[in-house]
């Protein structure tokens, strides 16, 4: 079968990671100059290497100030030949690499910085009240807020019920997801809770926020940035470091309601992805998947095909997920325990388990990572296939 | 009398038709003039067949309990006493769902498919909110 002219046309070649969480006294346009500086850093290039930018401004999508041209002239890049500011929620970091590396093999330019920074957590207020996730993502949503509905959390949640009442899905299983996680990012020194053991007794006595989800089945919420930079296959070995080829791409937006759908867009990528990148869902040896929520994950895993509808549950209830397991699976300890870049945490954990970079967390086998992004609730995906071969 | 410290739902013109009549106790749901598929909340245009000919039309206001979510966190300070306090997802029997509350129902008794019925809560002299009761005629 001829090969699909995208695969391995493009790599990334540079990855930037500023702190990350209660990091205060940065804007989000500051976070990502820091981001970008740092991959460009890590790729050994200039500013004038690039001569694409596409940025994902996460909570600030609607400062006026932030986007992809402010961060071009923040940062005095010129003349360049590929510009977008992108929102597709949690899909977007993959779907930013998505276009950057079509771009790139259509001709269109050659380097891309793919960005994403944010900076939703306001430092603690003077009379003691804490920094609060909550006021960053708990926002009013029009006439329901008279019901008391509120917030991501809480729309999630509902989906993750009906998800519970469909398939048997238990409190466990979304536990088991969040121990799993939380064992990586103890093996990960630069994890938010590294050093915070959880067992799934302590899971459970953590508090509701909003039930079903635990504190623990909710992703972190972090200021900073975090860019990679995306160049083309003829330059992918002239770098610092290995690059990490883009080997398959699919987007899959479901529609509907995720009420009905209780499904991610994996279901349509999953085909499309493997395919381009010529392997078979054996040949990946590092899962990087959104997880907003530690319900997401159960639901990757299900419409990426390790396991049938509705099993994802008792599939991860084994444990298996975690270090030492049969699936490597948010390798980092994931957004729940890590960071929360919104999809561009997998991105960079990906590339850094296929540098192998990975220090004691590193995969033994570790060629070719499938990542997803996942956005709105359950609304938007976008799935790559990096591997450390073109092909 | 204390004040009525909870968010009141916000009138937008879409919707405005929706919270009249809850104020007469009636419960009603947008449907398209072109093809009679019944949506809610209110929206300019039927997803379906792409009209933007709709009515307001009266429902029953029977349904069962398809999904719900119990709140923990205070996200707003109306609510602060209330926690926790669950968040339904009502399915009407004529096809639509409503984010609603439950009244008479203990947290603990809140089932998927729990038949429930309609009832007013007459929070402020001008707001009415639907809000649903347990249904004994199951």
């Amino acid at each position: 079968m001829a090969r699909h002219p995208l695969c391995g046309a493009a790599a990334i070649v540079g990855l930037g990671i500023t702190p990350q969480g209660k990091v205060y006294g940065n804007s989000p346009l500051g976070f990502a100059v820091d981001a970008v500086r740092l991959a460009l850093e890590d790729a050994g290039l200039e500013r004038t290497d690039l001569d694409g930018l596409l940025l994902n401004p996460g909570l600030a999508w609607n400062d006026l100030g932030m986007g992809s041209f402010q961060l071009q002239q923040a940062m005095g890049l010129r003349d360049l030949r590929l510009s977008a500011t992108m929102g597709l929620g949690g899909a977007t970091a993959c779907a930013m690499i998505q276009h950057a590396a079509q771009a790139i093999a259509a001709g269109l330019c050659t380097t891309v910085a793919c960005v994403f920074s944010d900076a939703p957590l306001k430092p603690p207020a003077p009379d003691g009240e804490r920094s609060s996730s909550a006021s960053a993502y708990g926002f009013v949503r029009g006439w329901e807020a008279a019901y008391g509905y509120f917030g991501v959390n809480a729309m999630y949640a509902l989906v993750a019920r009906r998800h519970m009442i469909r398939y048997g899905t238990a409190q466990d299983h979304l536990g088991a997801v969040a121990v799993a996680q939380r064992r990586w990012a103890n093996l990960n020194p630069q994890a938010q809770l590294h050093g915070q053991p959880l067992a799934l007794a302590d899971y459970h006595q953590s508090r509701w926020v909003v039930e079903p989800f635990h504190l623990f089945d909710c992703c972190l919420v972090s200021n900073g940035g975090l860019a990679v930079i995306v160049t083309a296959r003829e330059h992918a070995r002239d770098h610092r470091k290995p690059p990490v080829y883009v080997r398959g791409m699919a987007q899959g937006h479901l529609g509907g309601d995720p009420l009905d759908t209780l499904a991610s867009g994996a279901l349509l990528t999953r085909g499309p992805a493997l395919a381009m990148a010529g392997i078979t869902l054996p040949d990946v040896d590092v899962v990087e998947l959104y997880d907003c929520y530690t319900f997401t994950v159960i639901v990757s895993l299900e419409d990426y095909g390790y396991c049938a509808k509705g099993e994802g549950g008792p599939f991860v209830a084994e444990q298996v997920t975690g270090p030492g397991g049969r699936l490597a699976v948010n390798t980092g300890g994931g957004q729940l325990s890590s960071f929360y870049m919104w999809g561009m945490t997998p991105v960079s954990e990906a590339v850094i388990q296929l540098r192998g970079e990975g220090g004691r967390r590193q995969v033994p086998k570790h060629d070719v990572a499938l990542v997803s992004g996942n956005g709105g609730v359950l609304s938007t995906h976008a799935t790559l296939v990096l591997a450390r071969e073109d092909a | 009398v204390s004040a009525y410290t909870k968010p009141l739902p916000q009138m937008t013109p879409e919707m405005r038709p929706f919270w009249e009549t809850a104020r007469r106790h009636q419960l009603v749901v947008q449907r398209c003039r072109s093809c009679a598929t019944p949506r809610f909340p209110a929206r300019d245009i039927c997803s379906r067949c792409l009209s933007r000919e709709a009515e307001w039309t009266p429902v029953v206001g029977r349904g069962v309990v398809f999904s719900w979510a119990t709140m923990h966190q205070v996200y707003h300070p109306g609510f602060a006493d209330e926690v926790p306090y669950a968040v339904v997802v009502v399915a009407l029997e004529e096809g639509v769902r409503l984010i609603s509350n439950l009244i008479d129902c203990p947290l603990g008794d809140v089932r998927a498919g729990m038949p429930v019925e309609v009832v007013f809560d007459d929070v402020t002299p001008e707001v009415s909110l639907p809000k649903f009761r347990p249904r004994s005629d199951r």
